[in-house]
């Protein structure tokens, strides 16, 4: 049985716009940080999909989600080290008081 | 290439530059060791530039350009390192050069930083020689963006009063000349040759093809005409001057006035002018009108000014303004007028600048309303600064006279109402220098003392004196012996105006 | 003739004023009076030399067939403006230049021999003299001009050495602001001058390189003076509001003429000029640069009796004039005002007198009459202002209120002074009489009018030079003078004095008229008694009324001054004229125009680059917000953006 591609790019976009709505209303950067893994895994999503159904012959697709999921690893690793030293730092992680190096 | 005595103008400074970098920072001695020997060599190379170019001329020689040389710098474009000069040019080399060495006199104590004041001095030769050895535009304006720079790292630096405001306004309205310029100079370039891939930077290529369009030229005249114009301190794109010239430093003052305001006049009509000549035909009745305000506008402006650099910055809105009126008269006469003008603005404004440096750094004030009786404690100064006034309000004798007169009689040739209405609005600005100048003269410099405090202070001292009498001779020079410098200018046009009659 | 003397005649005041002012500071006083001296004392002997080998050695050279000979002794090429308006720089020799030389060499002789016991006590000795030699230079430099453009160049210079040597004593804010008001007020008449030079030498250097006018000197006054016909001819392609370009180009020439020779209206500057030291007045404010006005007019006569309507204004302006600083000289209380208002007045006569000349009038001998009376005036009007300055020297005012019965301390200086004002007044046998009485010949015979007018002025002129004469050396004695005894002057001082009495009783009895003519042919002098007879009288009348009015103390002239106080009032204001340059220059011109442009420049033309700055801050403050640094603003700018587009690409490919 074949599934249409749809069912798979529907939950993908639901994730993205998920991701986008908490990065956009998050206050707390470790939210933030998880709608942005969000994001980033529907977009994975989507390259391993296409890949599947319309270049069923090649894996780049694979490759590159697979690429892509370890640099998130790394960069959630960073990310959640930058968190916490501005955590020792200000006391906070709220996105809004964190505003030093505006402008 | 370094068999071409023009390049050496460009060298020696870069050379100046580089010892001074090995001076100590406050080496007073070496510092002023390399600047003198630099400057000194400076001014020999044009006094010899200017004999042998004479020599040349007197036997025979009667190629447009001399001593031209060109290297190839960057083929897509066709930039090259061209230089060469005429009479104009060779006598431009030498009033710079007779400024550098009178500016390294003037500032003998600059103070603080005096290396880098230095160090940015040559560099501000540099651009200024070798915008005067070009020949091709681009490496002509880069130079001219060479001179402008240091500007403002100069006033920035070294000035007095509200120096940072006045340096950015100096250096932005320049660059926003520069930007008409630039885009004049690409539009010359495209247009400079029947097909794409032969065009050039060339002055003397473009104006043997003359192959710029007749509407593209009145385009590109306004551009490059304006460009310059602002250098030139046209109206009503002066008032970059008066702020400029009050808070630089004495040498920059000197350097600017006296060099840089020319660099305005001198592009004017080598390249708006001689590029453009169809273009210049027709519209320079505009800028008639601009210039012969600025002439007037100045002089009236400069009579109820009360800061001393003031004053000479109005003036010289009005003396800058006569040079591009007579340019634009576009005839021998009047051209040579204004090269003569230049010449003599530029030693005139330097001798003034000096002097007004020397006594502020004594009073501590610029206005003159706080000084006066300034012949009785220092009647050096106050005679050199009387001689300067007189040069300035065009006395018979001094380099003034001689170049006013020529620019009234060479404009008066032009016999149509328009030319008339203005040359004589020009005439009128002789009675209200006369003005100015007295104004100043009898309150500075006569009259009874106004500050007790002023009767300690001392008269000049041998590097000032050296300065201002360098400056005095020259400006007496050409104004008992004109006739050689006339000549030599008169010859120097033929070009152009043969560009001229042509585009009729 | 060689050149060696005409160009050391040049060359020498020149070179004096390059080492007394360079050298001068160095210098002890005696040896810059000595040196200043000794080399005027040369320049007057080579300039005697020079005129009277012209006027009488009668070689060919010089004179044919009794016609005087014009030469340029050498004229070098200065400066070209084109092929046709050359420059030169030349000696021109001819009747009036050589009288000039006689005149301004004995003048300054005598002013120099003066000036050394004049100014022996003041600051700056050195430095008066370079002036004094910079200006002898400049005029001679003038008078000898073989074209108008020489004449203008050392017009200026003149101009300039009179600006000097009025601020000699620098220190004064009055004499600071008297020089500045002479240089400016000449340099805005030699403004016209210049624009009547421009004119001429334009229309002049048009016409075809082969005729009369052609060659290189559009300027030279031999070849415009001898072609007046052509230059006319070449001027007539227009006219401009009524009047001819040539009746124009020769007003404005003489509008310099009255700037510098102080006719109304730009006559402010002389009386101010007296702040100067004496002597200079003497020399340039009474018997040489003065007259300039009148030798341009002399020089350019062929021209300016061409241009129809330009003698007239002449004669108009001189006539005014005339009478004006007449009446203003009999109000005034110092002396030397009195003598600059004389000046003006008398200069002024001999304008008319230019102006009335025709050469079917007495084969025009209204110039010859002028010239005699430039020649006569210069020697007398010194004298008295030598006189005056011996005067001040002793009591240390200009004011005549300080003096009074002088006569009995200063005898040589009463003599010489009274024979100055028998001169000025016209009594015979003094000089004056001779020079005024063919000028008022001359002018009635153009017209009555300006005979009877200038025999008012004459008259007059009796009565202000009879009224100061009165005042001073009767009337009664200061009471000042036990405490300080008013004498006569040093020898220096004296020999002048005396030598130009000397002079000026004789030289009435030049028979003028054989060496100056205006076609330089000699003309024979002779009385005409119908007009000498009825000056005598005017003059003795005149001087009969000023000695019933102050030979003694009395109540008679502060009654007069009562009976007319607004007449009184206007005249010793000089009719307000000051008052009136006054309100133009500063209320109008300098509070107006000038704060008015400097203000525009500041606010309006300043202001605009300012704004355009200000409007290129305020936009930058404004968009900068939008850069917050908050990244959720960015997305969300982003995720619109990116929809944005991706809808814009849609509708695009559908």
């Amino acid at each position: 049985m074949d599934l249409s591609i749809l069912w798979y790019l529907v939950p993908s976009v639901i994730m993205f716009v998920a991701g986008v709505y908490g990065f956009v209303t998050r206050k707390n950067m470790i939210a933030l940080l998880i709608s942005l893994e969000l994001m980033l895994n529907s977009a994975d999503l989507n390259f391993v999909v296409f890949n599947r159904y319309l270049f069923p012959g090649s894996m780049e697709g694979m490759f590159f989600t697979l690429f892509a999921i370890a640099i998130a690893a790394a960069e959630t690793a960073i990310a959640i080290a930058i968190i916490i030293n501005i955590y020792r730092s200000v006391q906070n992680t709220d996105i809004n008081v964190v505003n030093k190096m505006k402008f | 290439m370094f068999g071409n005595i023009l390049i050496w103008f460009v060298i020696v400074p870069v050379l100046m530059m580089a010892g001074l970098a090995c001076c100590g920072n406050s080496n007073m001695k070496a510092i002023r060791t390399v600047m003198v020997a630099g400057s000194t060599v400076l001014l020999g190379m044009a006094v010899w530039l200017v004999c042998e170019f004479l020599s040349l001329r007197g036997s025979g020689d009667t190629s447009e350009m001399l001593f031209t040389g060109s290297w190839l710098w960057y083929a897509p474009l066709n930039i090259h390192l061209a230089v060469g000069v005429d009479g104009i040019s060779v006598l431009m080399l030498l009033l710079s050069a007779i400024i550098v060495f009178a500016g390294t006199f003037a500032s003998w104590k600059i103070d603080p930083l005096p290396k880098n004041f230095f160090l940015w001095f040559c560099l501000l030769s540099t651009g200024v020689f070798g915008f005067f050895i070009s020949i091709d535009m681009f490496t002509m304006f880069m130079f001219y963006e060479v001179a402008l720079i240091p500007m403002y790292l100069l006033i920035g630096v070294w000035g007095t009063g509200r120096k940072e405001y006045s340096a950015m306004k100096l250096t932005l309205m320049l660059m926003g000349g520069s930007a008409f310029l630039m885009l004049g100079l690409l539009g010359i370039f495209w247009h400079s040759a029947p097909t794409m891939d032969q065009c050039t930077w060339n002055i003397l290529e473009i104006s043997h093809n003359a192959a710029i369009d007749p509407s593209w030229q009145r385009l590109l005249f306004c551009f490059t005409f304006v460009g310059f114009g602002v250098l030139g301190a046209m109206f009503p794109f002066h008032t970059w001057s008066p702020d400029g010239h009050a808070c630089a430093p004495t040498a920059v003052s000197m350097l600017h006035a006296g060099v840089l305001m020319k660099l305005g006049g001198y592009g004017c009509f080598r390249i708006a002018i001689f590029l453009c000549p169809q273009g210049a035909q027709e519209l320079a009745w505009i800028f008639i009108i601009l210039t012969g305000i600025s002439v007037v506008y100045g002089a009236f402006s400069a009579c109820v000014q009360t800061d001393l650099k003031y004053i000479n910055a109005y003036s010289s809105v009005s003396h800058c303004g006569m040079v591009l009126f007579a340019i634009l008269m576009l005839n021998t006469t009047a051209m040579t007028g204004g090269i003569l003008q230049m010449l003599s603005h530029g030693l005139m404004t330097a001798l003034f600048f000096a002097l007004i440096g020397m006594i502020y750094g004594r009073t501590h004030t610029r206005d003159i309303r706080q000084m006066g009786g300034l012949m009785k404690i220092m009647p050096y100064l106050g005679v050199c600064y009387m001689i300067a006034g007189f040069a300035s309000l065009g006395l018979p004798g001094m380099s003034g006279f001689v170049a006013e007169m020529t620019i009234f009689f060479g404009a008066f040739e032009e016999a149509d109402m328009f030319h008339r209405i203005f040359v004589i609005a020009a005439t009128c600005s002789i009675v209200i220098t006369a003005v100015y100048i007295l104004r100043v003269v009898g309150k500075l410099v006569l009259g009874p003392v106004q500050d007790e405090h002023h009767l300690s202070l001392t008269d000049a001292s041998w590097w000032e004196r050296l300065s201002t009498v360098t400056l005095i001779v020259c400006l007496a020079g050409i104004g008992f012996f004109p006739n050689w410098i006339n000549e030599t200018i008169r010859t120097s046009f033929e070009p152009i105006i043969n560009a001229l009659q042509n585009a009729l | 003739m060689g050149i060696t003397l005409p160009v050391l005649i040049l060359a020498l005041p020149f070179a004096m004023f390059l080492i007394l002012g360079i050298g001068g500071v160095k210098m002890s006083r005696k040896l810059a009076g000595v040196l200043g001296i000794c080399a005027n004392g040369a320049l007057l002997a080579m300039s005697y030399t020079v005129a009277f080998t012209y006027f009488f050695s009668g070689e060919t050279a010089y004179i044919i067939d009794g016609v005087r000979q014009q030469l340029q002794l050498f004229d070098v090429t200065w400066m070209a403006f084109t092929e046709r308006l050359v420059v030169n720089i030349g000696f021109l020799l001819d009747p009036i230049s050589a009288m000039m030389l006689i005149v301004i060499t004995t003048i300054s002789f005598m002013v120099h021999l003066y000036s050394w016991g004049y100014m022996e006590h003041e600051p700056g000795f050195q430095r008066y003299y370079a002036f004094l030699s910079l200006f002898t230079f400049s005029m001679l430099g003038l008078v000898v001009a073989t074209n108008i453009f020489q004449m203008y160049i050392f017009w200026e210079l003149v101009g300039v050495s009179s600006y000097l040597l009025i601020g000699f004593f620098y220190k004064l804010p009055s004499a600071v602001s008297a020089s500045k008001k002479a240089f400016i007020v000449t340099r805005f008449a030699d403004l016209f001058m210049l624009i009547g030079i421009l004119v001429l030498s334009y229309y002049v250097s048009q016409t075809p390189a082969d005729g009369p006018l052609g060659g290189a000197s559009a300027f030279n006054f031999i070849m415009l003076n001898n072609n007046s016909a052509n230059v006319l001819e070449s001027t007539l392609c227009g006219t401009f509001m009524g009047g001819s370009i040539l009746s124009w180009a020769m007003v404005f020439i003489f509008v310099g003429g009255m700037g510098k020779s102080a006719m109304l209206p730009l006559h402010i500057w002389l009386p101010d000029a007296m702040e100067g030291p004496t002597p200079v007045s003497a020399l340039i404010h009474a018997a040489t640069m003065v007259v300039a006005g009148v030798y341009l007019v002399a020089r350019f006569f062929p021209l300016y009796l061409i241009a129809d309507g330009s003698l007239l204004f002449i004669t108009v302006v001189g006539a005014i004039t005339a009478f004006y600083a007449a009446v203003v000289a009999c109000c005034q209380i110092d002396i030397k005002r009195i003598l600059a208002f004389s000046t003006i007045s008398q200069i002024a006569f001999m304008m008319v007198s230019l102006g009335v000349t025709r050469p079917e009038l007495h084969e025009g001998m209204g110039y010859m009459a002028s010239m005699f009376h430039l020649f006569t005036h210069a020697m007398f009007k010194a004298l008295l202002f030598l006189g005056a300055g011996a005067l001040i020297h002793a009591v240390h005012s200009n004011n005549y209120t300080a003096m009074g019965g002088m006569r009995k301390y200063m005898p040589v200086t009463h003599w010489t002074f009274l024979i100055g004002c028998l001169a000025i007044a016209g009594i015979p046998p003094f000089s004056g009489f001779f020079s005024k009485d063919e000028m008022l010949t001359a002018m009635y015979a153009n017209s009555p009018l300006w005979g009877a007018w200038m025999t008012m002025v004459a008259a007059l002129t009796a009565f202000y030079m009879f009224r100061m004469y009165f005042r001073v050396f009767w009337w009664e004695e200061n009471p000042h003078y036990k405490d300080h005894t008013p004498h006569d002057a040093p020898w220096q001082m004296s020999v002048p004095l005396i030598f130009l009495a000397a002079v000026s009783c004789v030289a009435g009895f030049i028979p003028f008229g054989e060496f100056v003519t205006w076609d330089r042919a000699p003309y024979h002098i002779h009385l005409d008694m119908s007009v000498a007879i009825p000056s005598i009288c005017v003059a003795v009348v005149a001087i009969a009324f000023a000695a019933w009015l102050y030979a003694k103390k009395n109540e008679k002239p502060s009654k007069m001054k009562v009976a007319m106080p607004v007449l009184w009032e206007a005249a010793h204001r000089r009719f307000y004229w000051d008052e009136i340059y006054m309100f133009v220059t500063h209320k109008i011109i300098f509070n107006g125009i000038c704060r008015g442009i400097a203000w525009f420049d500041r606010h309006i033309i300043d202001g605009t680059m300012d704004g355009l700055a200000a409007v290129t801050q305020f936009a930058s403050a404004k968009i900068k917000g939008m850069q917050s640094g908050n990244v959720q603003t960015y997305v969300i700018w982003y995720f619109f953006g990116a929809l944005l587009l991706a809808a814009i690409t849609w509708i695009c490919l559908l």
